[in-house]
């Protein structure tokens, strides 16, 4: 390939450099700095959700001057805190689990991996950063229009989210720039994919073929393949949204509606068509979350436990199955929506069938722990706490995909507990030890061992305390998306959702650990070497950081399998990817 | 490290499940209510085949990592791995064959009980009740002494005046006796039609003790079938964020022997 | 799309992996812009057929004249304007410069025409009081909707197409611009040209009286 993008000279002006760069590794880091923002911006908003749903009346000093109307005499209203749900969940889903393991670090390190001095288009690249930057903004602006942000979730379900302002606070301006914001979202996304799909096909150096990539390329390589397709099938449907909020269409509005005492003019529509539009993008969209997470730390476990992971070619033939599937299962989101009872049948059977895939996974993971000589670091801890939330959140799945158990367990705590666990927890593990392993590469110094072992010892043991009674709930019908729970039934249960929020606060304020953690080995952390986790795969074999085109020049050529750990090599018990020497298999 | 991560996983384990198993504390239930209705014990039967059977892969995988990570912890320095007796094969073979006859067996047993719910009509000596839902309420109207129920407009709906569903009875005659309520009141052990509709958002009906749950979704007819088998007083709850007042929207279930029903439907015919 | 980006020419020279599909990054990228608006159109379509299927009172006022005729002629034009997309792309990589500077002006000239037609089309409708949001007729009002956000959601295509082809033709002949450019935007003009048959039939020839 002569490659005209690759010869451009690396710039030297500090806006060039840093903002709008054209560098894969800038870009990189600037999702993964604007995914801690908007994760701390959800976590903080997870903060006032839970003080409010363990203790309704209590006054949180200061929340009144961010939201007059939101929070009187600082007190939660029951819309403002559906509306905090909504941008958390949004800001999650979105702007956290999206951005991070997959455009972040895939930015970062899949031109990295597959040994390119850049993407393949650079310049598309840097768009697709800042067009989700736009994207971001756009939905914090939600905080501030008159009626405050969308209350209608991540879901934003029709006539809800689509009738307007009659439907309730936030219902105006601020569903009309939630439905932009992701429009604008699913533009930069595919875009993003585009990129990593052609790099990964047409990038790759001498003797990096496809068998050889690592499961982290392959991961991201698969989630491109799906974000493709599923962000494709939102934009349109957001479109439609705006549509029919502006435009005084009727997509997904029916007629004869009276919604605040005034009978509306649209007729016609179809809500249950916004849920299959909707449902076809989200279910994708959840693997889009955890797949780079999977293959993240299938990257990362070989490292500590120095050897290969079992099959590997299996596991990447479950990570492509399980993209397959996700085609075929989004009607498990709609059991109990009055869609033709009988389409419940046909979803059910596929979505049981991912857990196949799934469960080989995860039995691949644990038979490679066993026997292994393991090397006790922050990122090999959140690699093993990942396979265990991975766990208890895919066992509730088995529950949500029969139609017959759904029907009760449908939208009740069971369910956020099944999805936190799976996407959110699950998928942040994958962040976290993405970035202990990752950071002396990105900034070239070691993070703190120390604090990083606090931090995780917080986080593994918090999530357990704070996801897994939300099954309890959830067993015995508490409703979710609720501000407070007011009636008979659920009044006796509101101990637990104390004892939730108070391990959310403690869990949550771990998380400063890390922050302080991340700030202070940016500039004290001790140098960190080329190599300094005795890993194979070749990021490991350029400078840390890396020079603006990757490897200083020289073009690796790749002789090895990636994960050659366990082995007599000339370098100790691993031979890396770039090493011309003949190893013998085990 | 090792051992703490093993231990630390094996008792958040046991702690996770003992709470599933015991599940009473103090007067606080964190399990289903007891079940109220004819087709429910069949659904917390296959509640509790998946149960048995997912309780068992968490538990075990649970342990197994946690024990694989013990192990990890104490071996030398220059140690040699070893490998799984088998190695992937095992893995792979065990998951198709233990999760596909578990799920398996799950969508066989799971969809019978699905279909003789929701994809069986109702007996046709069911009792016609018709529900409204609109922000933040349930209404609910009998079909009165003609048997039949008035058609709905909804240009005609008022709060205000209590014309919640938008009868016309001056035009309507229909309309005229149709007995309009805001709880639900059911006569025991005898099948109940429901036709589900809504004035304005999607809202849903569920009652935990019946073990049904249906979304309401405007625009359409839904129905839904039922027979209750204890009487008592339940909740009815709206599980469809449908906007501000989401949280307290809900109605009450009242089950009656037929004899009180019977004399509950004739003061409601007479007071309207 | 953009422009230094796609310089990349086939052949790696030794240095790289061979590509799996063994095409240059540029034509592999637009390919997957292809299915993934592909994807795009279907999920419009399916929206429409969704509501149709569900609207008792689905207006079908299209005329064989003007609506059809016209139609036919557009189908016509845009047919063509494949054609000499071809010619462009033969002329551009046996490398006679002027021939393909000309074809691809030609492909321009014809997309232009094709919206002008569009536009009048659009034009006629709207003066019979058809909106997105309304139906003069009565029936459902989805008719407008459908028929505007889906040849809408074309004729935007057909726009941003002709003006990227006019960048590309001037672009290609001051040396910008070389044959696997033209070759890209060749794969979107014809992908564009494929989804006009579709809509074709689902939207004009469905709603004939
Ligand atoms: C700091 C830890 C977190 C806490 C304490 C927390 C808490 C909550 C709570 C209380 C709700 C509202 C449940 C309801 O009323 O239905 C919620 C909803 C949600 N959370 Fe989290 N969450 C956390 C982290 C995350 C993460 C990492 C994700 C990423 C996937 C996430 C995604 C969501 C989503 C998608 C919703 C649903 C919003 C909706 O219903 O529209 N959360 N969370
Ligand atoms: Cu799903
Ligand atoms: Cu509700």
């Amino acid at each position: 390939m002569s490659e005209a993008a690759h010869q451009h000279a690396e710039p030297t002006g500090f806006i060039r450099k840093y903002i709008f760069s054209v560098d894969h590794k800038v870009i990189g880091l600037q999702y993964i700095g604007l995914g801690i923002v908007a994760v701390v911006l959800g976590m903080i908003l997870s903060w006032l959700m839970r003080l409010h749903l363990g203790w309704s009346t209590l006054a949180i000093p200061g929340l009144e001057k961010l939201s007059p109307a939101g929070a009187p005499g600082n007190v939660m209203t029951p819309e403002y805190y559906l509306s905090l749900m909504t941008m958390h969940g949004t800001l999650m889903v979105f702007f956290v689990l999206t951005n991070v393991p997959f455009a972040g670090f895939g930015n970062y390190f899949l031109p990295i991996q597959v040994g390119a001095p850049d993407m393949a288009f650079p310049r598309m690249n840097m768009m697709s950063f800042w067009v989700t930057f736009t994207a971001f903004l756009v939905l914090i602006a939600a905080f501030f229009v008159p009626g405050g942000p969308p209350l209608s979730g991540w879901t934003a379900y029709a006539p809800l989210s689509a009738v307007g302002q009659d439907a309730g606070p936030g219902e105006g301006w601020g569903q009309t720039l939630w439905a932009l914001s992701i429009a604008i979202f699913c533009v930069a996304q595919l875009l993003g994919a585009l990129n990593f799909i052609a790099t990964t096909l047409d990038l790759r150096t001498k003797g990096m073929s496809l068998a050889r990539m690592p499961f982290s390329t392959w991961a991201w390589f698969i989630t491109s393949v799906i974000g493709l397709l599923a962000f494709a099938v939102l934009l349109p449907a957001c479109v439609l949204l705006i549509l029919d909020r502006t435009a005084g269409t009727s997509f997904f509005i029916p007629g004869g509606l009276v919604i605040s005492d005034r009978l509306q003019a649209h007729t016609g529509g179809s809500p249950l068509l916004w849920q299959h539009l909707f449902w076809f993008f989200g279910h994708p969209e959840v693997y889009i979350a955890i797949l780079p997470a999977i293959g993240i730390v299938s990257h990362i476990l070989p490292a500590f436990l120095r050897r290969p992971l079992l099959g590997p070619r299996v596991l990447i033939s479950c990570l492509a199955a399980i993209g397959f599937l996700s085609y075929m299962v989004w009607g498990h989101h709609m059991f109990v929506s009055g869609m033709n009872p009988f389409s419940a049948i046909l979803f059910s059977v596929p979505t049981l069938v991912i857990t196949i895939p799934a469960t080989i996974a995860t039995l691949l993971w644990i038979g490679s722990v066993y026997g292994a000589r393991i090397r006790f670091t922050c990122a090999s801890l959140f690699c093993l706490g990942f396979i265990s939330v991975f766990i208890s959140g895919g066992i509730s799945g088995f529950f949500l995909a029969q139609p017959s158990i759904d029907t009760y367990l449908h939208a009740t705590y069971f369910v956020v507990a099944h999805f936190h666990f799976v996407m959110g927890v699950a998928a942040i593990f994958g962040m976290f030890a993405g970035i202990y392993f990752w950071l002396p590469k990105m900034v070239g110094r070691m993070m703190n061992e120390t604090l990083g072992k606090i931090h995780f010892w917080f986080t593994f043991v918090g999530v357990y305390c704070i996801f897994m009674p939300m099954h309890y709930l959830g067993l015995a019908g508490n409703v979710r998306r609720y501000a407070a729970f007011t009636d008979d039934y659920l009044a006796p249960l509101i101990p637990v959702h104390q004892f939730i929020t108070i391990a959310a606060l403690i869990t949550g304020a771990a998380q400063f650990i890390f922050l302080f953690n991340l700030v202070w080995s940016r500039f004290r952390g001790p140098k960190a070497t080329e190599n300094p986790w005795q890993a194979t795969s070749l990021e490991w074999s350029t400078t840390s950081p890396p020079p603006f085109d990757n490897f200083g020049g020289r073009q690796l050529v790749v002789h090895q399998e990636p994960y050659l750990y366990g082995v007599e090599g000339s370098a100790g018990d691993y031979v890396m990817q770039t090493s011309p020497e003949t190893v013998e298999a085990r | 490290m090792g051992k703490a991560f093993g231990v630390v996983l094996i008792i958040i384990t046991l702690v996770s499940t003992a709470v599933f198993i015991f599940h009473d504390f103090h007067g606080i239930s964190l399990w289903l209510p007891v079940d109220a209705s004819a087709h429910g014990h069949r659904v917390d039967h296959q509640l509790m085949e998946t149960m048995y059977g997912s309780g068992l892969l968490f538990v075990l995988s649970q342990i197994m990592l946690g024990l694989f990570v013990w192990q990890a912890s104490d071996r030398p320095e220059g140690w040699k791995y070893k490998i799984f007796p088998g190695g992937a094969k095992p893995m792979v073979i065990s998951a198709i064959l233990l999760v596909g006859i578990e799920i398996l067996t799950l969508s066989f047993v799971g969809s019978k009980v699905w279909a003789d719910i929701y994809l069986t009509p109702a007996a046709p000596e069911a009792l016609p009740i018709d529900v409204q839902a609109g922000q933040f309420a349930f209404y609910f109207r009998y079909a009165g002494a003609d048997g039949k129920f008035g058609a709905l407009h909804a240009e005609k709906i008022d709060e205000g005046s209590g014309n919640f569903f938008g009868l016309d009875p001056r035009n309507d005659v229909a309309a005229r006796d149709d007995v309009v309520v805001a709880s639900l009141v059911i006569p025991v052990n005898r099948p109940i039609l429901l036709t589900l509709h809504s004035k304005d958002v999607i809202h849903s009906f569920y009652v935990r003790e019946l073990r049904i749950h249906q979304d309401i979704v405007p625009g359409l007819m839904i129905p839904l079938h039922f027979t209750a088998t204890q009487t008592g007083r339940f909740e009815i709850v709206c599980t469809q964020l449908c906007g501000l007042g989401h949280y307290q929207m809900k109605a009450y279930l009242e089950v009656k022997t037929q004899e009180e029903f019977d004399k509950w439907l004739k003061d409601q015919e007479a007071a309207q | 799309m953009s422009q230094v980006d796609i310089t990349a020419e086939s052949g790696h020279a030794g240095l790289m992996e061979d590509s799996p599909y063994g095409i240059p990054s540029g034509k592999l990228a637009m390919w997957c812009f292809v299915i993934s608006d592909a994807v795009t159109f279907s999920a419009v379509l399916f929206a429409y057929g969704y509501l149709r299927i569900g609207s008792p009172d689905w207006s079908t006022p299209f005329q064989f004249s003007p609506t059809i005729l016209n139609g036919i002629g557009m189908t016509f034009i845009l047919l063509s304007s494949s054609l000499t997309m071809l010619a462009a792309v033969e002329a551009v990589k046996a490398g006679r410069k002027s021939a393909g500077f000309g074809w691809l002006c030609a492909t321009a000239l014809l997309g232009a025409l094709f919206a002008a037609l569009h536009l009048v089309e659009w034009g006629r409708m709207i003066d019979e009081g058809w909106r997105l949001f309304q139906n003069p007729l009565g029936g459902s009002v989805h008719f407008g909707a459908a028929f505007f956000s889906i040849t809408g959601l074309h004729l935007l295509h057909v726009v941003g197409g002709v003006c990227a082809l006019a960048v590309i033709a001037v672009g290609y002949r001051r040396g910008g611009y070389n044959s696997i450019d033209v070759e890209v935007a060749g794969i979107y003009w014809h992908f564009v040209d494929l989804v006009w048959m579709f809509v074709f039939p689902l939207v004009y020839l469905m709603n004939v009286q």
